[in-house]
C-alpha cells in the first residue's frame, strides 16, 4: 500500500493524503510536469484524461478533458499558482468556459514532495474546496461514471423524501 | 495509520434499525427534543434516548439548543454531503496514486532490462 495516511476535515472541506514511492523526488515531480505521464494517471483507464495544454510554470495554465463512453467532457483547467521543483507545487483546479451551465469555483491542490531515505519519496497532497458543490463537480470530473453510484446507498436507505428535504435545506 | 473510513460502517450500522431511520427522517425538519420524539414510538424514553445516542455517535444527528430546549436535528449538510464527498475524493486519489506507482514500476522494469 503506497498511500500511508489520509486526513479529512468535513468542516474545512479538505483532504490530505500521504503516499510513498520507490523513486526520487525528481521522478515523482516528472509525473506532474510531463503531460504524457500526467495523462496516464490523472484519469482512470476507462475515463482517461487528455491534456491539450500544459504550461507547467508559475502563472502557467493547463487544459484537459476526460473521455468517457459518451465522448469528451468539457474542459477542466489548472492554473499554476506556485512551483518550487522538485519540492512543492500549488495548483488551482477549475472548470473551463465551455460548460453548458454555471460552474462552482475552483478547487486547490497543495503538493509537497520530500525524500525520506533509502531512495524513497513521500508525496503529500492537500485538496481544498470552496464548497460542497465544487467538490461534487471536481469528483465527477475525475472519475468514470458509475463510481459515484456507490454513494447512493445512504440515499436509498433514508428514502427519497429525506433527500428531497435535504436538498431544500442545503 | 489510516485504513478505510470508519464512519461509514458506523453510519450504516446506525441506519440498520427502522426506528433510527425514522428518527433521522423526522429530525430533518422537526425541532423535537427526546421527550417529544419518544411520543412517536411504542417504547420507553430511555430506549429512544439510546437510539439518539447511537445516531449521534454516527454523526447522523446532533443536539442543538433552541432557547431553553435541546432539540435533535439531522446533520445532513455536514455529513451526508461533505463526508461522503471527501470519502469519494479519497478513493479518487487512491486510484491516482496506484497508477503513479505503476508508472514508476513500469519504467524501472524497462531500465533494468
Amino acid at each position: 500500500m503506497t498511500v500511508t495516511a489520509v486526513r479529512k476535515d468535513t468542516e474545512a472541506l479538505t483532504m490530505t493524503l500521504d503516499a510513498e514511492f520507490e523513486a526520487s523526488p525528481e521522478r515523482v515531480w516528472q509525473l506532474w510536469s510531463d503531460p504524457r505521464q500526467l495523462e496516464r494517471w490523472w484519469g482512470p483507464p476507462a475515463y482517461p484524461a487528455t491534456f491539450t495544454a500544459h504550461d507547467f510554470r508559475v502563472g502557467g495554465r493547463s487544459e484537459y478533458h476526460m473521455t468517457g463512453p459518451d465522448g469528451p467532457t468539457p474542459t477542466g483547467y489548472w492554473q499554476i499558482i506556485d512551483l518550487d521543483p522538485p519540492r512543492t507545487m500549488k495548483i488551482e483546479d477549475g472548470f473551463g468556459d465551455d460548460w453548458p451551465s454555471e460552474m462552482p469555483g475552483p478547487g486547490g491542490m497543495n503538493i509537497t514532495i520530500e525524500p525520506i531515505g533509502d531512495g524513497r519519496t513521500r508525496m503529500t497532497i492537500e485538496s481544498t474546496f470552496p464548497d460542497a458543490a465544487a467538490m461534487e463537480q471536481l469528483l465527477a470530473m475525475g472519475q468514470e461514471e458509475g463510481l459515484t453510484e456507490a454513494v447512493g446507498q445512504i440515499d436509498a436507505i433514508l428514502g427519497e423524501d429525506a433527500l428531497a428535504n435535504a436538498g431544500d435545506r442545503r | 495509520m489510516h485504513v478505510a473510513p470508519p464512519d461509514f460502517d458506523r453510519m450504516f450500522g446506525a441506519l440498520a434499525d427502522a426506528t433510527r431511520r425514522d428518527i433521522v427522517r423526522r429530525a430533518i425538519d422537526s425541532e423535537e427534543g427526546i421527550v417529544e420524539l419518544a411520543g412517536h414510538y411504542p417504547m420507553s424514553f430511555a430506549a429512544v434516548q439510546k437510539h439518539v445516542a447511537i445516531l449521534e455517535r454516527a454523526g447522523l444527528v446532533r443536539k442543538e439548543r433552541i432557547g431553553r430546549r435541546k432539540v435533535v436535528r439531522t446533520n445532513l449538510a455536514g455529513l451526508l454531503v461533505a463526508r461522503r464527498l471527501l470519502d469519494q475524493y479519497e478513493e479518487l486519489w487512491r486510484g491516482r496514486v496506484g497508477r503513479m506507482t505503476d508508472l514508476i514500476a513500469d519504467e524501472s522494469k524497462e531500465t533494468h532490462r
